[in-house]
């Protein structure tokens, strides 16, 4: 009787949702902006022109929220989501999104197979990876007439390099990168923050810098604030500091030591509509060819190694893509992968205390 | 005749017919009764469906705790049992087992690690884990689980165990207020350096009633204006007052942005003026200012609309008796004019302040780390951490608090002294 | 101190303009005595509330000079001018008591309590709401709170009361009832008077002078008897009182009478008040009362036959319009006594006027 009502309430509220999709279309959902066109490019296009379903592309803010609003009304209306690791693994074992074969995927076009082929990792239960995208952080070089930022130490240097800081507005990657640049390993990163002095080490860090920072939300802000001249440095996400780079001609320089890196995953909610078509897609859209010519887009990494040696120039600007690869030998020799379990584990703990961190 | 019927009948009049009068008047009654409430059912059903069981429901999940009731139902029921000391028996952990292997098969652990990790930080992935192993695991299960993970072995988690096979959970509104429940169910203040909430509360009443009173300081002046005016010059005044309400809100706030930033046009016009030196630029905007600002901006025709309705009532010559009688122009402002607008005063704070207590956008957008108010947090749980009970007594208290608000205004001023347009 | 007999309110050459184009008032020069009840009585839009704004202080005057007691108030704010005033709908604070209401002009002027609460009560008593000091205004009735208006204006000792259409909201009875009390607290006050109505009746049962506006101008100003029996023009004899009016063409013109041609309706002698010269029109004017039915032949210079068209039943008289002299809208009124003949109507009737009661007038 009390799950009838909850569920009666949660079909209402679905059923708004509802009047907004196409129904027979497949509906892919994403990030927007330049990343929703490299897959639009990539993968969309070449799909439709291969005879697929048609694709209603959607924009999301990342969350599970609407995924288990539509999982639980049973009123399901997205066919695919890009989601980050921590959301996959943990949509997964709550039950809301369906398990994915491994064995739906094509080789790689050198005969690898599939599970071999994907970087080890990027294959879950029931998600598969796309890319590998990373939180970095990008400076603007006319604010720095002399040397200019090369390390993660260096981002919390106010006084050899004065101005304002932009920082992601929530513990996760803040309290990674503080840690790294307090001298932490990156391999160390996550068994210190289990501690509670490791967290408080985390923020005594942040607090060097609290009163420089601008705390930003949504991907797009970190790039519109560098050239607002709001902040002279800010982490974001490469791409999209590679976008304002490329299309945009800014000034911008992307230090990459102490990068967090991350992946986003092609899952299906549970009850979707067209599962099948979004196997399909699925398995079309991580093929090798794509996953490279993804990369032609936007500065996210493949996730198949058959796919890595085949990133060219970028399909608009022509420049070589490969050096502005998170996974590019170069940029990945003090990285750290985010660890989506420890997150999982510890994130309703720390968002309370970085919140608590931040009011005061 | 009507003199014997009254003879007859001492206590009730009676109508022509010979009915009772009074059966007669409720009848007549009645069907106008009937009448008006046909015409008024389809709003009732439509603010039922749409405004009063969504936030019945809200409430609801406020206390609901269903998943390790339903999903973990024969830990739960072999747990009542238990006294809390030390840890349960054998039975308890075979129940545990079952109950793991099943929600495995099911795919809710998830559901049920999620809602443990809530209240005992880091347990999610140990109860995967387990429940991972679960299947393969022989008896006795106790030695067993313990083998997988040694916090079976301790007491904290049984406890919450325990607590949280409660149907109903007090839990979330204990967070809510920066509490919890101790090992041996006592209720304590949460960790220093996890308190969060009550601080967010009262920050978000004191940027509301700073909104709330900057709006009147700023919105009676109009509003007398637009009610003093000639039509001509009221009308014009009065577009340029509604104009925020046909631009979106997050055009609004953006253009705010742009104004306020520290090389936006503020600042810019400042440095250009010397005003302030070029590395002085204030900080307006990412933190409380700037929501203060905005919100003022946002919630300013809220103010303004109501002390109009009611100044437009109040004819001019109030005012010109008060002069004629002798009383300087300020005095006759002070204590003729002002005192018949508290109506209009009152329903118009009340309206901003409660639209203020519930602001979302504004202060995510320029809210920066000290702008943030309670909304944001709702919608954090809502959003990101999914901890919709959380996020449901969090709206609770913020619902208890704005009635409270509601009851105390009406005791002060009254509810019939309110004029809300 | 100025002499008592200097006027107490003086309009020298007050000109009012709102939009700078057309003038409200024009050239107004008005006296008013000390103790004096002056109404200014006219039409809406024919200045006389402008008069009474700039008098008190809410509207400046575009030109001229507004003296009170021998000082110019051009330029004294209307605060300052100690001058009371009752207001269209008295203006009583809501969110005071009665007693508050009185009280706040005494306040503002830092008197003392005890004082203040004996000048209240008496104020009170004047106007026989000495209970109500408690209650709110909109407790009242609009007769009671037609009295408050009238002791909140007077309880400060003013010299000067203004009242711009005070009974305007009452009804017939309680509008004739208060005209008699306001004139009583006049009297026996000896305040000063200055009272706007557009109510002519009004205006003739209280006050000591009348001036008549029309379009911005004083028309005529002069004691109520006065002005009914003798209206100077057109306008003045037409707003004041019932009145028939003849239009006709000069013919002759004799001394302090002359002959007036009605166009289709005979000629008429009339009283040479403000005629034109010969061959130029007048308008004639003749009070309903005046006219004699079935007059003896000879009796009067003006004996015309007529027919009755209608007759109104008004109690103590009977209104009987007659078509005569050309038209049909002539109205007589005959005394409802007995032996007096019974009209019909539809039959002829004979009527007659004395010349001195039918005013030629400016066309």
């Amino acid at each position: 009787m009390k799950k009838s009502l909850l569920l009666t309430s949660i079909a209402a509220v679905g059923l708004f949702a509802a009047t907004t999709a196409f129904a027979g279309n497949l509906t892919v959902v994403s990030w927007g902006g330049g990343y929703t066109k490299s897959q639009v490019e990539a993968y969309h296009k070449p799909w439709e022109a291969m005879g697929g379903k048609k694709i209603n592309s959607e924009d999301y803010n990342g969350g599970l929220a609407e995924v288990k609003a539509q999982v639980e009304s049973g009123k399901v209306i997205w066919d695919l989501v890009d989601v980050e690791l921590s959301d996959a693994v943990r949509g997964c074992d709550e039950g809301l999104l369906e398990e994915i074969d491994p064995s739906i995927l094509p080789a790689g076009d050198d005969g690898t197979a599939a599970t071999d082929d994907f970087i080890q990792g990027t294959l879950v239960d029931c998600g598969v990876a796309s890319i590998v995208w990373s939180t970095v952080y990008a400076y603007d070089k006319t604010k720095f007439s002399g040397s200019a930022p090369q390390t993660m130490a260096d981002f919390f240097n106010v006084k050899d390099f004065p101005g304002k800081r932009g920082l992601r507005k929530g513990p996760k990657a803040n309290l990674e990168m503080a840690l790294m640049a307090d001298g932490v390993a990156p391999a160390d990163v996550y068994s210190t923050l289990t501690t509670k002095t490791g967290v408080a080490r985390a923020l005594a860090k942040l607090d060097t810098i609290k009163d420089v920072t601008v705390w930003w939300e949504t991907g797009a802000q970190p790039a519109q604030m560098l050239a607002d001249g709001e902040v002279t440095m800010t982490t974001a996400y490469n791409g999209r500091i590679f976008g304002a780079q490329v299309t945009e001609k800014k000034p911008f320089v992307i230090v990459w030591d102490g990068q967090v890196w991350d992946l986003d995953l092609w899952v299906i909610p549970k009850g979707a509509p067209n599962k099948a078509e979004a196997l399909k897609f699925i398995a079309f859209s991580t093929d090798t060819k794509r996953n490279a010519d993804q990369a032609r887009w936007i500065s996210y990494g493949p996730v198949r190694k058959s796919a890595a040696p085949l990133v060219g120039k970028h399909a608009e600007a022509g420049i070589d893509m490969k050096p502005h690869m998170p996974t590019a030998p170069a940029n990945f020799k003090n990285a750290l992968q985010n660890d989506f379990a420890f997150w999982a584990d510890h994130q309703d703990e720390l968002n309370e205390k970085f919140s608590a961190w931040l009011a005061k | 005749m009507s003199e014997q019927v009254m003879a007859a009948t001492p206590h009730a009049v009676l109508a022509a017919d010979g009915t009772p009068l009074k059966q007669r008047l409720q009848k007549t009654l009645r069907r106008r009764k009937l009448i008006a409430a046909g015409l008024v059912l389809p709003l009732g059903v439509f603010v039922f469906v749409t405004f009063l069981f969504p936030i019945f429901l809200m409430l609801f999940r406020s206390v609901d705790n269903p998943i390790i009731h339903e999903n973990m139902p024969q830990t739960v029921a072999i747990l009542e049992q238990w006294d809390g000391k030390g840890v349960p028996e054998e039975a308890a952990y075979a129940a545990l087992v079952r109950d793991m292997v099943e929600a495995r098969k099911n795919k809710t652990i998830g559901r049920v690690a999620t809602r443990m990790n809530f209240e005992m930080s880091g347990v999610r992935s140990l109860i995967t884990s387990s429940a991972r192993k679960a299947k393969k695991m022989q008896p006795p299960f106790k030695d067993a689980l313990i083998k997988a993970n040694p916090i079976w072995g301790e007491r904290d988690i049984w406890v919450t165990f325990k607590r949280l096979g409660n149907e109903y959970t007090a839990t979330q509104y204990l967070a809510a207020v920066d509490m919890r429940y101790d090992s041996d169910n006592n209720i304590v203040q949460q960790d220093e350096d996890r308190q969060i909430y009550v601080t967010i509360f009262g920050r978000t009443l004191w940027i509301s009633l700073a909104v709330t009173l900057l709006c009147l300081v700023l919105g009676y002046p109009v509003a007398y204006l637009l009610a003093t005016l000639p039509a001509k010059y009221s009308n014009l005044l009065m577009i340029m007052v509604l104009l925020p309400f046909w631009t979106s809100l997050l055009v609004r706030t953006t253009s705010w942005i742009v104004l306020l930033q520290t090389n936006g046009v503020i600042n810019e016009l400042l440095v250009w003026l010397h005003v302030v030196a070029d590395e002085d630029r204030l900080q307006m905007m990412y933190n409380q200012t700037g929501t203060v600002i905005a919100m003022t901006h946002i919630l300013l025709p809220f103010m303004i609309l109501p002390l109009f309705s009611v100044m437009k009532t109040i004819p001019p010559s109030y005012m010109r008796a008060a002069l004629s009688l002798g009383a300087n122009p300020v005095r006759a402002f002070v204590k003729v004019y002002a005192p018949q607008t508290v109506p209009g005063i009152g329903a118009g704070s009340l309206l901003v302040f409660i639209l203020s207590v519930g602001y979302y956008i504004t202060p995510a957008l320029v809210g920066g780390r000290t702008g943030q108010m309670i909304s944001n947090f709702i919608a954090f749980h809502m959003q990101k951490s999914l901890n919709w009970g959380l996020a449901a007594a969090l709206g609770g208290l913020l619902l208890v608090g704005v009635m409270v608000l509601y009851w105390a205004y009406t005791k002060i001023v009254g509810v019939d002294n309110m004029k809300l347009g | 101190m100025s002499d008592s007999n200097d006027p107490l309110v003086r309009f020298q050459e007050v000109q009012k303009s709102y939009d700078g184009e057309t003038l409200v008032v024009k050239n107004l020069n008005l006296d008013v005595a000390r103790g004096e009840f002056l109404t200014m009585l006219g039409p809406s839009g024919s200045g006389k509330t402008t008069c009474l704004m700039m008098l008190a202080g809410f509207e400046p005057a575009t030109h001229g000079e507004i003296t009170l007691d021998g000082k110019s108030i051009n330029d004294v704010a209307p605060h300052k001018r100690g001058i009371g005033m009752v207001f269209q709908n008295y203006a009583l604070f809501p969110h005071m008591t009665v007693f508050e209401n009185l009280a706040f002009p005494l306040q503002v002027r830092g008197m003392n309590k005890a004082e203040m609460e004996t000048k209240v009560k008496r104020a009170l008593d004047m106007v026989q709401l000495g209970d109500f000091g408690n209650r709110r205004p909109a407790q009242l009735s609009g007769g009671q709170q037609q009295r408050v208006a009238v002791a909140r204006a007077l309880v400060f000792d003013p010299e000067l009361v203004l009242m711009d259409e005070p009974l305007g909201a009452l009804d017939k009875q309680l509008r004739e009832q208060m005209q008699y009390e306001i004139k009583h607290i006049h009297e026996s006050l000896g305040v000063t008077v200055v009272y706007v109505t557009h109510d002519q009746s009004e205006a003739l049962t209280m006050s000591s002078r009348v001036a008549v506006f029309n379009d911005g101008v004083i028309q005529q100003i002069a004691p109520p008897d006065e002005l009914y029996e003798q209206p100077e023009n057109a306008f003045v004899a037409q707003f004041i009182g019932e009145n028939n009016k003849l239009e006709g063409i000069i013919k002759e013109k004799n001394g302090s009478g002359c002959v007036v041609e009605i166009p289709g309706g005979g000629v008429v002698s009339a009283l040479d008040v403000n005629a034109g010269n010969v061959g130029e029109r007048s308008s004639l004017s003749l009070r309903p009362e005046r006219v004699e039915i079935n007059p003896e032949d000879g009796k009067y210079p003006n004996i015309f036959n007529g027919k009755v068209e209608e007759l109104i039943y008004l109690g103590d008289h009977i209104r009987t319009r007659i078509n005569v002299c050309g038209r049909d809208d002539f109205i007589i009124k005959v005394p409802n006594a007995s032996g007096l003949t019974q009209l019909v109507e539809g039959s002829p009737v004979k009527i007659g006027w004395a010349l001195e009661d039918c005013r030629a007038l400016d066309a």
